[in-house]
């Protein structure tokens, strides 16, 4: 007879020295791993609960100003500094790591309206309300020295705005005209204007870097490119009574002005500044609401909400060049630093570590039309004020869709058409 | 490059063998190209241009006569692996792309498609590294198994795996009840005049043992080797490894039957009176109680796949429960008279029954089908099976076990039979041993089953090996995995399932609140084309064509769903004819 029976020498499967690891044999047969969907199902659960319980995005307020906070910028080449401007002229160099103020500088008289850093990272502008632009150096100056800019241009009119190119050594600023300089001129090489009052804001295109586009107090987006002499295109946006309602934001492909690709609404108050995230796949909206709202790209609702107590109207925002946190100054003179992912650890994180958080994300990723599941991932608290006005533009808008539905139904079909949200917003692009 | 080398060097005097092309890779053909028209302009000393061109890599790799000394794989591309280990680790059907879907969903789908399938060949292949194999017992040509005896096993094999077969005598306290703990470490044994004791068995360490005073119905580990529950005359004890009493659980009364649900931290009690119990040891909470109002409930086993409890009757009923319905969720006509023992294997697939009708039929559980049944002398009282498939029926003093049983092969002899003295009482397998525990009359006996045991576990699930630090680590993830009684059904899988139902539900509901459907196709419009490509009759032609082929693919599914039907009902006309009658045929319509 030939016999052989199961025996397992105890030295294969246990360590030999207390110093030495556990000895952990796998086997994957799934006939040994009974509940599989129940169990990553309650382990889904488990790190969705846990998000919320180590979701702390509040990391630092940076405080000194003496008035309320205009513009921040970052540095074009280091990730620890940033500077800010108030509405007294003063303009603040801060380094993030130890949260204080390197360096103080009074700018302007009255409101600094915008800041720009040069991308040598040597230099930066400032615009303010007293018609000029300034240069100034990065780097402090030496003890006993005054602070003093390297170069001052007087202009016309008020600036609103100001951005540098990527690249070359020029920059552009927007008041009544639009106007692109080169830093070694007094005046402006070309001014681009179309009829409008004012521009309130204005930015070049970090990828396409001729482009530009700049926001005028009609309500109207125009974009330019600097190697032509008169505007590319201008988006005139439709005014209908349902506009009022949602605080959104928009969207558009510049190829494809007339439909919006996205309108994301959460905001219950108007929308003051917006900033992209490094990675291009999210950003961060600054609201008078006294919140900042963090949108995937691609989404209608925002994923995420910021707000305190202390946080007043939230004149403008900025995500940081390492993708991990959120800048936002608002009107009570304060500076407040945010993670990007409220329930990230920061730090240097272990090798295991790191393989949870992945796991738990992905968990999270796969049973997150669950709706218990969601229930939990969905819930943020909101301040009372901002809940109950969400409430209220909830049963205006309600009340205007029944309304609609109304008039469908006692028509004739086809005749009031069905439009998306998208479609609500077509504007009329104008060459 | 080694296919352009040996071109230029041409002066040496060793035969070149005759080179495998190598694979072209995208930039061979460019720098072929250049080669051919540089080759008649120069001469033979231009190795130092091609070294530019080749890697360091291959230069190195040169002999002074050129040969190669690169070897060459002769098994070229991933290693195959067989169908029947990939189908091992299949979960599941492919996901079929529905037929209006967007890109993005046919994205998604292809790529957790490719991930899937990525992780069962990985898996496939670990298979390689398992370290045990299972065991066997061959007899010689003339010589059938089942006349083997123990001792002959014992002494042929070496001294460790012959030490597994022993006799307890304990002839005082009654016919035994056994349960062997989770990692198959240590063995609890419980008499039914009152002994309980619990042992390693295999270095026969005495852990603890007492004489509860009280008749002892049934004995079960719990979640670990710290703790066991005895179902005594009155009420369910629950114990500490030591032998000290942690609960007496006063609303479990009269429990004849006990089973452990390992995922679920549930214990589930099935009393004299009728009602199945459920019991959560982890918060000591009762989860349910379920008044089956089917009599004495003294037959019950566990389905390991999907927790669900499977109790036998004295009709010849077997019915499955879930701690979430009131109801059962199946009942099923097994057996002409009383339903004496039950066994379901673990994947839940099969399910073993024997009936005081002396038959012992094998059923499929998923598709609650017959599969085939089997005459013994003896009703057997007792039924287990192993991880590896193997049955044990115990018919009073004779264990018999049969090999090959799960299938649609009936069993014709038994691949191994043991005699005790006195009448058995409980019967079963140690995990991941070749070892059968045999509870009798006259004390306990641990049987050598070759090729029961499982060789390979899984350490982050069952460890016999593991220390106390383990064993800790292992106990809190356990409990943070619980899953809650309300996931218990027939399918374990129904989470991971679309749920077509309320999504319909939802689809209605949309409906009513939007007063049209968002979902429903727009009409065709087409569009206008140029160069007088657009006239009236034309773009009608278009919205002909594109009707004809919606009318089409109607027809075509209308045509599909008929022929399904027709054949379903082809099948069971076809059963009819077969006559395969049963009583319940009156029922019938």
């Amino acid at each position: 007879m030939k016999v052989k029976v199961l025996c397992r020498n105890p030295d294969d499967y246990v360590r030999e020295t207390t110093r030495d690891i556990q000895r952990v044999p796998r086997n994957y047969d799934p006939t040994l791993h009974p509940f599989e969907v129940p169990r990553e199902y309650t382990r889904a659960l488990n790190a969705t609960k846990l998000e919320r319980v180590f979701a702390k995005p509040f990391v630092a307020s940076l405080d000194g100003h003496r008035d309320g906070i205009s513009c921040i910028t970052k540095h074009a080449k280091s990730l620890s500094t940033i500077i800010s401007g108030a509405c007294d002229g003063e303009v603040k160099v801060w380094n993030l790591p130890r949260q204080e103020c390197l360096r103080t500088v009074q700018a302007h008289e009255g409101f600094v309206r915008g800041i720009c850093s040069r991308f040598c990272g040597t230099s930066f502008f400032t615009v303010g309300d007293d018609k000029t632009i300034k240069q100034w150096n990065w780097e402090a100056p030496g003890y006993g020295v005054r602070e003093e800019p390297i170069n001052t241009i007087l202009g016309k009119a008020v600036f609103t705005g100001i951005d540098h190119h990527q690249r070359e050594g020029t920059f552009v600023t927007c008041g009544q005209t639009v106007d692109i300089w080169d830093e070694q001129r007094s005046s402006p090489i070309r001014s681009f204007s179309w009829g409008v009052d004012s521009f309130s804001c204005v930015r070049y295109n970090p990828v396409e870097t001729e482009l530009l586009a700049s926001c005028a107090s009609d309500r109207s987006v125009v974009l330019y490119d600097t190697r032509e002499s008169a505007p590319l295109r201008k988006v005139l946006p439709f005014m209908t009574n349902e506009i009022t309602l949602c605080f959104s934001l928009y969207t558009y492909d510049i190829r494809h002005l007339d439909v919006p690709v996205t309108v994301h609404m959460d905001h219950v108050s108007a929308v003051l500044d917006v900033d992209y995230s490094p990675t291009g796949r999210e950003f961060v909206s600054a609201s008078f609401d006294k919140t900042i709202r963090i949108f995937p790209k691609d989404k209608g609702h925002s994923r995420e909400v910021y707000h305190t107590k202390r946080m007043q109207h939230v004149i403008c925002v900025r995500w940081s060049a390492d993708n991990k946190y959120v800048l936002s100054g608002s009107d009570e003179m304060n500076i407040r630093l945010w993670k990007a992912n409220a329930s990230e650890k920061l730090g240097l994180l272990s090798a295991r570590e790191k393989a949870a958080t992945h796991y738990n994300k992905k968990l999270i990723e796969k049973f997150q039309h669950h709706p218990q599941v969601r229930r939990i991932a969905r819930h943020r608290h909101l301040p009372g004020d901002i809940l109950k006005q969400k409430r209220e533009l909830r049963e205006m808008r309600e009340a205007r869709r029944r309304k609609e539905q109304n008039v469908r139904k006692h028509s004739k079909p086809g005749s009031v058409p069905l439009l998306t949200e998208k479609e609500k917003h077509v504007v009329a692009v104008v060459e | 490059m080694a296919a352009v080398t040996p071109e230029v060097l041409t002066s040496t005097h060793v035969e070149k063998m005759k080179k495998k092309k190598l694979p072209k890779r995208y930039w061979e053909e460019t720098e072929k190209t250049d080669q051919s028209q540089r080759r008649p302009e120069e001469e033979q000393g231009k190795a130092g241009q091609n070294q530019n061109k080749s890697t360091v890599k291959e230069k190195s790799l040169k002999r002074k006569n050129g040969e190669s000394l690169e070897k060459k794989d002769p098994f070229p591309g991933e290693a195959p692996i067989p169908q029947k280990q990939l189908q091992k680790f299949q979960r599941g059907k492919k996901c079929k792309v529905p037929a209006g879907a967007r890109e993005r969903l046919k994205e998604a789908i292809a790529i957790s498609e490719a991930m899937s399938e990525h992780a069962q060949k990985q898996a496939a292949r670990y298979d390689l590294l398992l370290p045990e194999d299972a065991g066997f017992l061959e007899g010689d040509e003339d010589e059938d198994t089942n006349t083997i005896s123990q001792a002959d096993i014992a002494d042929a094999v070496d001294i460790t795996s012959g030490s597994k077969y022993f006799n307890l005598h304990l002839s005082q306290f009654g016919p035994y009840r056994l349960d062997y703990s989770r990692t198959g470490r240590n063995l609890l044994v419980g008499g039914k005049k009152g002994h309980v004791a619990c042992i390693d068995w295999q270095t026969k360490d005495l852990k603890c043992e007492m004489n509860v005073m009280e008749t002892v119905n049934d004995v079960k580990w719990l979640h670990t080797e710290a703790m066991f529950a005895v179902a005594q005359k009155r009420w369910l004890y629950i114990y500490d490894s030591k032998g000290v009493e942690l609960h007496c659980v006063k609303k479990f009364n009269d429990v004849l039957r006990m089973q452990f649900l390992p995922y679920h931290f549930l214990l589930a009690t099935a009393s004299a009176t009728g009602f199945l119990q459920y019991l959560d040891v982890s918060i000591g909470k009762e989860v349910a109680a379920i008044c089956t109002k089917m009599g004495r409930l003294d037959v019950m086993a566990q389905n390991p796949h999907n927790a669900v409890i499977h109790l036998g009757h004295p009709n010849g009923t077997v019915s499955l429960w879930s701690p979430n319905q009131k109801e059962s969720l199946v009942k099923m006509l097994c057996h002409r008279g009383a339903v004496r023992s039950l066994a379901v294997d673990k994947t839940g697939t099969y399910m073993v029954t024997s009936g005081l009708d002396r038959k012992l039929k094998v059923y499929d559980i998923r598709a609650f089908k017959p599969l085939h049944s089997c005459f013994l002398p003896a009703g057997a009282s007792c039924l287990s099976l192993s991880q590896r498939g193997l049955l044990s029926a115990a018919t009073g003093e004779i264990v018999q076990v049969y090999q090959n049983v799960l299938g649609s092969n009936p069993v014709s002899k038994p691949y191994m039979a043991h005699r005790l003295r006195g009448q058995i009482w409980g019967l079963a397998y140690c995990p991941f041993e070749d070892v059968l525990g045999i509870g009798h009359g006259e004390g306990f006996t641990s049987m050598i089953v070759p090729g029961a045991g499982e060789p390979n576990f899984d350490a982050l699930d069952t460890n016999p090996y593991r220390s106390h630090k383990q064993r800790q680590e292992w106990e809190v993830k356990a409990l943070l995995e619980k899953v809650q009684p309300e996931l218990i059904g027939l399918d374990p899988g129904q989470l991971s399932k679309v749920d077509q139902a309320s999504f319909e539900q939802r689809h209605k509901e949309q409906i009513e609140a939007l007063g049209f459907d968002p979902l429903a196709k727009d009409k065709f419009k087409p569009k206008t084309k140029k160069k007088g490509r657009s006239s009236a009759g034309a773009i009608e032609k278009r919205k002909r064509k594109v009707a004809h082929e919606d009318q089409r693919d109607e027809i075509r599914q209308s045509v599909q769903e008929r022929t399904e039907r027709e054949k379903e009902l082809k099948e069971k006309s076809n059963e009819k004819k077969l006559g395969n009658k049963s009583t319940l045929d009156r029922f019938r319509k």
